[in-house]
């Protein structure tokens, strides 16, 4: 059996940390506000170790094995990162002490800013937003502040693809606006007919990610943006794709107002088992005073003999605070570190062997499985998982068999658009072997959904646990240990 | 380095790709465009870049040099060597959301864990699998209770005594939506106990948000505030700093609705304002409306017990703009660390943590009102945080402490302009008795200089 439950291995009287006895007089407790009783687990410290050690190895992660999932860029995190985060001047800085005394943050904050900025083709940026959702939220209020502070208030309308993730109509929900698809032609662009019939005074903006879910770049960016701006509206770039266009092109100078990062994507910092993450935005010149408060500056030049003082600036027309203090600093450290270790022509290596590495695969596995839109793919691509001969095997079922060969299956039924989809990207870290072998587990299992198809309904086999009751979770909903939650 | 390619590597890919060189992979990118130059410093060894974030780190002051009196909302606690040695880990660290749960049970147990733990610690009976920080947390809640009553209530009541962040976060998100946010006008009377909320309280109202304690550090019982809520079908969120409720009656027992909370001070590092973590806890019945990830116990197709995401129909990958939020990635690693710091801690030893800064906060606190010149602003309970009225402006204080190798309180005249001369001092456990008393002793010269 699997792993026990802190609870069940708890024993009254154990402690995994002690502290100091006070060396302060004690002072009455407010007998009427203390708790009577605080159910934690009671654990020593090498119950804790062992309990989460045994846990970590029921996980797949990148440093375990090949993860090829589509649209979150699971490359290679480097072990530096983690050092130069944890370094005390960082780690133990409190974000409201005086600007003087953190110069050092700051100076890395404008920075990384600046890197951003010219990596991005934008004229300004912030690091706040904690995440590519919370970026994007950024990024929709700054539209919809840039129309109302030009007294535009008509304009109520947002754009969005329906390749594109589930992010984009979720946000433009959150901030009022409403959300209108565009469909995606035959080769997989967005529909230039469609969107010319929504191109009118009641638009906001379009939500575009370039290269799209489908790991296309889109033909017509150029004639897209320019549909969109000759229409009073503004164009955002989900930046989830930006690994593809690192050095090879910048969305700002294609004409993009405004777009979010993933510091957790593109620039190396771990995803950690669903976050954190760190979303900063970038935008054109004529959306730099509606950026969220604060934004890093330099408040005093500096000259030969001292460096400039930096400090927090509110722009003038600013949406506000995004999130409490400056944004994810850990992520911002690590992303510093990584961009440092590549400089301009590294980051463009890392797009071309990422791109190189989608289709290197793509055309490995392309006689077997089917391939929806038959184009040169940017870092990633979306193959059908289901074939007319076998139409009982779907994408799931390839997903969990691939886990048998010890892959980390792709990104599965997304996009919506492509009929049991399987999006698949390799990233720059891997090496020829490693794609070889993922092309060649894919082949057999397309082999076996033809002769053996047990193997794959039935898989995982080789896993600690297998195909799970999703049914029996959602209708119990035990949430808490030993606890069901029965909804009335 | 990162990118493992040999030149015959290439070669050999480019010949199964069918082009001659790198460059034929971007013609569908505008030529006019493609390949600028990017203008950034030369790329440095890991031996470089290793150093010169060393010196980068040095230029800092922080809580490693100076003696660490400021709180607001990110507490200097101390971090158990434990809990970095396991979200170090590589399989936690470089792990993806566990959408694939045959091959995360380690992730998910742990999720699983931290939803029992925080809804212990704040007497709930669901949690979901975090928010970014408290006050994102926060805006979730006023989103989450504006949802629950489908529009039909506007009204959202902020205390003034909630974290000035955390109001102005929820002012930005609310910015599209026809809510309505009051409570905290400028001219609030800072000190009126929480009733005082009751009057603005009517069928209009959908929430109620309180902070446990408050901004300024005071514990007050909001079962009468509840109440009142209740009485008219509205809804109250309480905003918590979790080590208080080591010692403190969880907002459960209030009969909370709602607690979120700053889950940072549970293990996590200062780091300049994040990564944190945004505590998201709730009673059973609105479990359909929460955001965020939730993990539920279930069995696989052996008959074992395991875990998996549940009710995902909630959320955006599903639901798209009919999503209770647009959260995707959350603070995963963050909560972690959070569950093994609770872990190790235990019932006993978050009692005794925030029992000695309760204590420690007192101590202080005597030591202060007893200086010529200084005097405690409110008569209220607190727990590790308290305002003190100074005979200067807080921010000469702070200079002066400063000189002294100490990181003085918080200038509240910041967010509060009436409160000039007030500082909002912190202390936990890691302040010993002999930096008190330096405190004390440098803030004393401030009177007689």
């Amino acid at each position: 059996m699997g792993e026990p439950q802190l609870c069940d291995i708890s024993v009254s009287g154990r402690q995994g940390i002690r502290f100091p006895h006070p060396d302060v007089p004690t002072y009455p407790l407010p007998q009427e506000f203390v708790r009577e009783d605080l159910p934690l687990p009671e654990l020593s410290e090498l119950d804790v170790i062992r309990h989460y050690t045994r846990l970590s190895q029921l996980n797949y992660s990148i440093d375990t094995g090949y993860y090829p999932l589509g649209s979150c860029t699971m490359k290679y995190n480097p072990k530096i990162n983690e050092e130069t985060a944890r370094y005390p001047g960082f780690a133990f800085s409190h974000p409201l002490q005086p600007v003087e005394t953190m110069q050092g943050n700051l100076a890395l904050m404008f920075a990384l800013q600046e890197m951003l900025k010219e990596v991005g083709g934008f004229a300004g940026l912030t690091l706040q937003p904690a995440a590519g959702a919370h970026g994007e939220l950024t990024g929709v209020l700054i539209i919809r502040a840039y129309h109302r502070s030009r007294g535009d208030i008509k304009r109520d309308k947002i754009l969005i693809p329906d390749s594109a993730h589930g992010t984009n109509p979720a946000t433009s929900a959150m901030t009022g606006l409403r959300v209108v698809e565009i469909k995606s032609d035959l080769r997989g662009n967005v529909d230039l007919e469609s969107l010319k019939q929504e191109c009118d005074e009641t638009l906001a903006g379009l939500m575009l990610t370039n290269p799209n879910t489908l790991g296309l770049f889109d033909e017509h960016v150029e004639e897209v943006i320019h549909m969109v701006h000759a229409a009073g509206g503004l164009v955002y770039g989900d930046g989830a794709n930006l690994n593809a266009l690192l050095g090879i092109i910048r969305p700002g100078d294609v004409g993009f107002d405004v777009m979010h990062f993933n510091l957790h994507k593109t620039f190396s910092t771990p995803h950690g088992g669903g976050g954190p993450g760190s979303g900063p935005v970038g935008v054109a010149a004529h959306l730099m005073d509606f950026l969220p408060s604060p934004v890093v500056g330099i408040i005093e030049k500096g000259d030969e003999e001292m460096p400039p003082l930096y400090g927090f600036i509110t722009p003038s027309k600013s949406i506000g605070r995004m999130k409490s203090f400056h944004g994810h600093f850990g992520m911002i450290v690590r992303a510093y570190t990584y961009i440092s270790m590549h400089g301009g022509q590294g980051l463009r290596a890392i797009a071309e062997h990422a791109v190189l590495n989608a289709n290197y695969l793509l055309s490995l596995i392309k006689g077997t499985y089917h391939l929806p839109y038959d184009r040169l793919c940017m870092h990633e691509f979306v193959v059908e998982g289901q074939w007319a001969d076998a139409p009982d095997i779907h994408a799931l079922d390839i997903a969990k068999r691939l886990m048998d060969y010890k892959f980390h299956p792709p990104t599965n039924y997304f996009p919506l658009i492509v009929h049991e989809a399987l999006m698949i990207e390799p990233t720059e870290s891997e090496s020829k072997e490693t794609l070889d072998a993922f092309a060649d587990a894919l082949i057999k299992i397309a082999v076996e959904a033809h002769h053996e198809p047990g193997l794959l309904k039935d898989a995982p086999h080789v896993t600690s646990v297998g195909r799970l009751d999703e049914v029996k979770a959602a209708k119990e909903l035990v949430l808490c240990c030993g606890v069901s939650v029965h909804e009335k | 380095m990162f990118i493992p390619h040999t030149d015959a590597d290439r070669a050999a890919m480019l010949h199964t790709v069918g082009i001659s060189k790198l460059e034929d992979l971007f013609k569908d990118v505008p030529e006019k465009y493609r390949f600028p130059t990017l203008n950034l410093p030369p790329a440095q060894t890991e031996m470089e870049i290793a150093t010169e974030l060393q010196e980068i780190s040095l230029v800092n002051e922080s809580a490693h040099d100076l003696v660490c009196f400021l709180g607001a909302g990110a507490y200097n606690h101390y971090v158990p060597a434990a809990v970095d040695a396991i979200i170090r880990r590589g399989e936690f660290l470089t792990a993806y959301t566990p959408y694939q749960p045959e091959l995360s049970q380690g992730t998910l147990q742990a999720i699983f864990e931290y939803q029992s733990n925080v809804a212990a610690l704040t007497g709930m009976e669901v949690c979901n699998a975090s928010h970014y920080d408290g006050a994102t947390a926060v805006a979730e809640a006023v989103n989450m209770a504006y949802a629950n009553f489908r529009g039909k209530r506007n009204k959202i009541i902020l205390s003034p005594t909630v974290h000035p962040q955390y109001r102005q976060t929820v002012r930005t998100y609310t910015e599209g939506s026809p809510i309505d946010l009051l409570g905290d006008d400028p001219h609030s009377d800072l000190k009126a106990s929480p009733d005082g909320l009751i009057p603005l309280i009517d069928t209009d109202t959908a929430l109620v948000v309180v902070q446990y304690p408050d901004f300024f550090g005071r514990i007050n019982d909001y079962t009468k505030l509840a109440e009142a809520v209740h009485s008219v079908g509205a809804l109250i969120a309480v905003s918590v700093n979790p080590i208080a409720l080591g010692l403190l009656k969880d907002p459960g027992s209030m009969n909370a609705d709602i607690v979120t909370g700053e889950g940072q001070p549970l293990g996590i590092p200062l780091s300049f304002g994040g990564p944190y973590l945004g505590l998201f806890a709730t009673r059973k019945e609105f479990v359909r409306k929460m955001a965020g990830r939730l993990t539920g116990e279930t069995v696989d197709n052996r008959g074992q017990r395991a875990y998996v995401l549940t009710l995902t129909a909630r959320e955006q990958h599903i639901r798209r703009e009919k999503a209770t939020s647009n959260i995707c990635t959350n603070e995963g690693l963050m909560a972690l660390a959070s569950t093994v710091y609770m872990s190790l801690l235990g019932k006993n030893g978050l009692r005794q943590v925030a029992e000695l800064c309760f204590h420690k906060a007192h101590y202080a606190a005597e030591r202060i009102a007893n200086l010529p010149g200084y005097s405690l602003w409110s008569p209220t309970t607190f727990f590790n945080e308290f305002v003190i009225r100074c005979p200067a402006p807080a921010a000469e204080i702070n200079d002066l402490l400063l000189d002294h190798d100490i990181l003085g309180g918080y200038d509240l005249s910041q967010d509060y302009p009436e409160l000039g001369n007030h500082l909002l001092i912190a202390v936990t456990e890691m302040n010993t008795r002999d930096q008190i008393d330096r405190f004390v002793e440098v803030l004393s010269e401030v009177n007689h200089g």
